[in-house]
């Protein structure tokens, strides 16, 4: 039995919640895995703490909670704050680099992208969060991308579409310019020489 | 007969629990709403309403949870199928009106995602702590059903057998969930409407003049006139003849109440649901309901691997309660073990029907979170010494 536990965290308002239901959705839906996703949200609608987390399994999911989730995607620095120490040592951050300035620890591998400014030069700000999927998605390859786009079409408002797969795509091509096999060399160990 | 397909969004989804329940009582031919919104509930009722005008079904939000629970009365009189949906705090205001329901003998449902109380407790984490406030929370004596679902698929499939059931024996059916599994997300099949086997309550082939509104025939449910099919009865929450008439006797209230009762008793075995795993042979069986039925199969695989011979009853149907299975499985075993997110609810009733025979031994949790199975499988191999 192979089991991936993700949070992803940011504040409300900014998408938390439906980049958690398009990646359970990919991964139950779309790639025929198990996938339960358990949402928390503070009393405000928007701007408070706002966290979904992810439970991915080959076989039931029979604890609803994660313990020290594999990957942590955060999009806010409260709830890097929040979170931080709860990543497994060698566990996967992914994080907004205009929003959240982590303290990267040797040997965990980062992997930063500026979603919010993506969005913005996109037209729609508000696409930050499929953005941010977009780069999840390159990073993991929890399912493939076929599968995580297909996700994003069926979740998202009709109409907007095209613009979210826009979005996501320009996040998986942050990734490989970035730290894909052809570019950079940035990853770990970028991340290692920073801390 | 078969769903409505107007109300069956046949296809594989991924939802959270509240969704799926309110997608199932669609399904199961619910077009009568009323509620009060209450976290971690308010879901169900989002998604009613925001579907319900594309299968002409009217949903109104109430002024309060005694409101919400009369409206469904009164509607379910007009013939339709009627739910509404709370937590703790709605649902012991509720209570009231269930009587009223469970008296009238009126088809209903309703929903109680449970989370942490007493009072207005911990609203948006969970709990199973109205366990036995679903059986016992409205005066007087009677018997009505209570389920249980531990997945968002099952608050779905479930959902459609709540409704058939409460059409079935015109009565209440609380549906008993949890914020757990009211706000996790997963996939949900569901399945084409010629699929789904639907239930509607028997109604009157009596000439109006000629029907009597609770008058049996030997069986225990009586048959159901419409308002506005143009009966003219009377009915009540007093204690009532077969002609809807109050009657302030000793003799009709054993006639009126023991019905009520025995509609239920007399039929528990069609009615009780369970699943059952490895109890022949078993030192310790694991009686659990709802999200702690997943974290207990943890416990269990972990005290396997300690050599202890454990099985598991997971109660589908909660009321009424597997009296005699438990009855008879407690004299092959030495302890029962019922983890459940309160201190002590339905492991008293396992200890009742164990009758001395085996342990009951209880594994409270307060709630706001679930079980550590660790915590499971320390009583199981606790009990089987």
């Amino acid at each position: 039995m192979s089991r991936t536990e993700i949070r992803i965290t940011g504040y409300g308002g900014q998408g938390v919640v439906l980049s958690g239901y398009i990646i359970g959705r990919a991964c139950a839906i779309d790639a025929g895995k198990h996938a339960t996703m358990i949402q928390s949200f503070g009393p405000e609608a928007r701007g408070s703490a706002c966290s979904a987390t992810l439970s991915v399994s080959d076989t039931e999911v029979l604890y609803p909670y994660i313990g020290r989730p594999d990957i942590f995607v955060v999009m806010s620095s409260e709830g890097y704050n929040t979170f931080r120490d709860e990543l497994k040592d060698k566990g996967t951050l992914v994080y907004e680099t205009d929003l959240v300035k982590p303290n990267l620890k040797k040997g965990q591998p980062s992997f930063g992208v500026p979603s919010t400014r993506i969005a913005e030069e996109l037209g729609r700000p508000i696409v930050q969060n499929i953005v941010m999927l977009g780069f999840f998605a390159a990073v993991s390859k929890i399912v493939s991308q076929d599968e995580m786009r297909e996700a994003v079409k069926e979740s998202v408002p009709p109409g907007t579409e095209d613009l979210n797969l826009k979005a996501f795509d320009a996040g998986w091509a942050h990734y490989e310019e970035t730290y894909g096999d052809n570019k950079g060399k940035k990853a770990a160990v970028a991340a290692d020489s920073s801390a | 007969m078969k769903a409505d397909p107007a109300g069956v969004l046949t296809g594989a989804h991924y939802l959270d629990g509240d969704f799926a329940c309110g997608e199932g009582a669609m399904a199961a031919g619910c077009r009568f709403t009323a509620g009060y919104p209450i976290t971690p509930s308010t879901e169900v009722v989002e998604r009613i309403s925001r579907r319900f005008p594309m299968m002409g079904g009217t949903f109104i939000q109430m002024e309060d949870e005694l409101a919400s629970m009369a409206a469904i009365v009164g509607g379910s009189w007009t013939g339709s199928k009627c739910l509404t949906v709370t937590s703790g705090p709605g649902f012991s205001l509720m209570m009231e009106n269930i009587g009223l329901a469970v008296m009238m003998e009126v088809p209903c449902v309703v929903v109680n995602v449970q989370r942490g109380g007493p009072s207005t407790g911990l609203p948006t984490m969970t709990g199973q702590a109205d366990m036995m406030q679903a059986r016992w929370g409205s005066h007087g004596d009677y018997e009505l059903i209570a389920m249980s679902p531990q997945s968002p698929q099952e608050a779905f499939d479930l959902m459609i057998d709540a409704f058939n059931l409460s059409e079935q024996y015109r009565v209440p059916v609380l549906f008993m969930m949890d914020e757990c599994v009211g706000h996790m997300t997963e996939k949900v099949v569901i399945p084409p409407a010629d699929e789904i086997e639907i239930v509607v309550r028997k109604f009157t082939k009596d000439p109006p003049g000629k029907f009597l509104p609770y008058r049996v025939n030997g069986t225990y449910v009586p048959d159901f006139a419409r308002a506005g099919d143009g009966y003219r009865f009377h009915t009540t929450g007093l204690t009532h003849d077969e002609r809807g008439y109050p009657e302030m006797s000793a003799a009709c209230q054993e006639v009126c109440v023991r019905r009520l009762i025995e509609k239920i008793t007399k039929n528990a075995d069609k009615i009780v649901r369970f699943d059952e795993e490895n109890t022949d042979g078993a030192d310790v069986v694991v009686v659990c309901y709802g999200i702690t039925a997943r974290v207990a199969r943890m416990g269990i695989d972990m005290a396997r691997k300690k050599g202890v011979k454990v099985g598991v009853i997971r109660l589908i149907v909660v009321w009424p309660f597997p009296e005699k299975h438990i009855r008879e499985l407690a004299k092959k075993i030495k302890a029962f073990v019922v983890p459940e997110i309160n201190y002590g609810q339905m492991v008293l009733e396992v200890e009742r029907c164990s009758a001395g025979n085996a342990a009951a031994v209880c594994v409270p949790h307060g709630g706001g979170s679930v079980h550590d199975p660790k915590d499971i499988c320390d009583a199981i191999v606790g009990a089987a010494k």
